[in-house]
């Protein structure tokens, strides 16, 4: 168990590490907010309107007297839930197929990769935006018009991994091991890059993190009195007065989380972090990578068995 | 050589078959061009020629992967010019006719052991016990010399020749009867190479399989075979009896193929 954590941190790196703790946090506290949150996210007191930290309320109260900390902590639920539903839908259109284009290959593929591209070259935002103008405001038409967008960004990187399996010949002896196109396809292509697409899952919830935190701050997303950190982020009514801290602390939490999830996807999916989280001086790559190395370079013959 | 109908006391039978690559703007290439050769039950046929002659090409129709243009292949008798339309014929045909491949270093799922790869056929093909597949694991580990460790290590911490044999260990758990060997040797070293053929014809030697070996390397096919078949873009140029094609080739072709091996005479493991 301790050797699984240690290889495991050792390939994460220090920043992977982190960011897989922060978010690890982040989620157990929305899990657990009824039980944590020091009060009612939607109990307001006016007296204690735009009051700074206290003992009372850790993070200060909004501007009808909110506990922010409160807010924060059910907002995270609202907040993580959307881009989970928007990565669940995508995973489960965009994996089959993509597996379908990549190993079928000729027209199938080309028809595939196509209709990826045309949903690629809308924006996201747009589409929820229009969504929202025709089945009204809320989370489900955004995460519906995001769940479509983001099949692309998910489905290209599979159908790219998944075509370099197709091609090795390890799959062409299952083939004629007589394995069908399903088995091989899920029992041994999707399992060989399954890094690449935790990864680039994880990269996407970030991104519909923000998508949707920018819908709902613009109010197309979640409603107002939801705690939800888009929705907190859009007190207009805070900053006009100054009080910078109700926007601040949500503001800070999106950034951190959307961060941890894209330094952690690019780690499990064997990229490099970004460059300006890597320390210069370190040259030493301890990077192992994770997805199945199709074309290894030649290794020395040691000692075989017995027969000989 | 007779071109008369199914004759089950021939393990292979193909009769001229073609295969035309269509490229970018209609550009045609023939691979393979009206080849027809037999492989007697238990008998052991090498398919030689240079790069691009056509050889892998025909492996690759004979195991299903590629359609043939024209032509027939039937092994055992059974039919295997289309592509098997069912599961059950799928795996009728596989128990029939295996291959090994020539890169042992991608011929391997990078996530299955060994004894993982070879447990995973024995369950598709079925029809034996949790206790005899055991058994019958165990049994192949141990025919392709394989160490218990090596058996469970992934294919990443193998050498090239250990793997190869992890193939070989997965091309028989079917039992087949007709094993084709697309230059196994290959991607080895020298010394390499001479242990897993003294393996191979050891299996041979076992269990009467059929061998179907492409090479291009003649020293490897005079080893292993019995008959051989030269071929140069695509077509047959001399057939026949290995010793007799490989001491005195007729054409001059196969003269000049014998010729450009550094040392003439040279064979392997004697």
């Amino acid at each position: 168990m301790r050797e699984k954590l240690r290889t495991t941190t050792g390939r994460l790196g220090l920043a992977g590490t982190a960011s897989a703790v922060f978010l690890l946090v982040v989620l157990l506290i929305a899990l657990a907010a009824p039980l944590l949150a020091p009060a009612d996210p939607n109990r307001q007191s006016l007296l204690d309107a735009y009051t700074g930290p206290s003992a009372a309320h850790l993070l200060g109260a909004d501007g009808i007297g909110r506990d922010i900390l409160s807010r924060l902590m059910f907002g995270a639920r609202t907040s993580l839930l959307g881009p989970a539903l928007v990565v669940g839908v995508s995973l489960l259109v965009g994996i089959p197929l993509a597996l379908l284009a990549s190993w079928y290959g000729g027209w199938v593929d080309a028809v595939v990769a196509r209709v990826f591209d045309l949903i690629y070259a809308l924006p996201g935002l747009l589409l929820a935006v229009l969504t929202v103008a025709l089945f009204g405001p809320g989370l489900t038409p955004a995460v519906a018009a995001l769940s479509i967008a983001y099949v692309p960004f998910l489905a290209r990187i599979v159908r790219a991994a998944a075509r370099q399996q197709r091609v090795s010949p390890y799959v062409d002896a299952l083939s004629v091991q007589g394995f069908g196109v399903l088995r091989i396809s899920v029992g041994h292509v999707l399992r060989n890059i399954a890094p690449t697409v935790v990864g680039q899952a994880a990269i996407a919830f970030g991104y519909a993190l923000l998508d949707l935190a920018s819908l709902s701050y613009l109010g197309l997303a979640v409603q107002a009195p939801t705690p939800d950190w888009g929705v907190m982020v859009s007190d207009t009514d805070a900053l006009l007065k100054g009080y910078w801290l109700p926007v601040i602390a949500p503001g800070v939490l999106i950034v951190l989380t959307v961060l941890a999830l894209t330094v952690l996807g690019a780690r499990i999916s064997g990229e490099k972090p970004p460059r300006y989280l890597r320390r210069a001086k370190r040259t030493g790559d301890r990077r192992v990578p994770n997805t199945a190395p199709v074309g290894t370079p030649n290794q020395k013959e040691t000692t075989v068995g017995a027969v000989g | 050589m007779s071109t008369a109908g199914t004759d089950t006391a021939q393990a292979v039978e193909v009769r001229e078959l073609t295969k035309v690559f269509k490229g970018a703007r209609g550009v045609r290439h023939q691979a393979v061009a009206d080849v027809s050769f037999d492989v007697p039950v238990g008998g052991s046929l090498g398919i030689v020629g240079e790069s691009g002659s056509g050889k892998t090409t025909i492996a690759r129709m004979l195991v299903g992967l590629e359609r043939p243009t024209s032509g027939r292949i039937a092994v055992l008798g059974r039919d295997r010019s289309r592509p098997a339309r069912r599961g059950v014929e799928r795996g009728a045909r596989a128990r029939e006719l295996q291959i090994v491949f020539q890169d042992p270093y991608t011929s391997l799922d990078p996530r299955q052991s060994a004894r993982a790869a070879v447990a995973e056929v024995l369950r598709h093909h079925g029809g034996l016990t949790a206790e005899q597949r055991a058994k019958r694991l165990d049994e192949l580990v141990d025919q392709v010399g394989l160490t218990e460790r090596q058996a469970l290590a992934r294919p990443r911490d193998l050498s090239g020749g250990q793997r190869q044999r992890v193939a070989i260990a997965r091309a028989l758990a079917a039992r087949p009867r007709v094993l084709v060997l697309d230059e196994a040797v290959s991607a080895l070293d020298v010394s390499i190479q001479a242990q897993i053929l003294n393996l191979l014809a050891d299996i041979r030697a076992e269990t009467g399989l059929t061998y179907l070996l492409i090479s291009h390397d003649l020293a490897v096919v005079r080893q292993l075979c019995d008959t051989v078949l030269v071929l140069r873009g695509g077509r047959v140029v001399e057939q026949g009896d290995c010793a007799r094609v490989l001491d005195a080739p007729a054409e001059e072709y196969t003269r000049a193929l014998r010729e450009a091996v550094p040392v003439p005479g040279w064979t392997v493991g004697v």
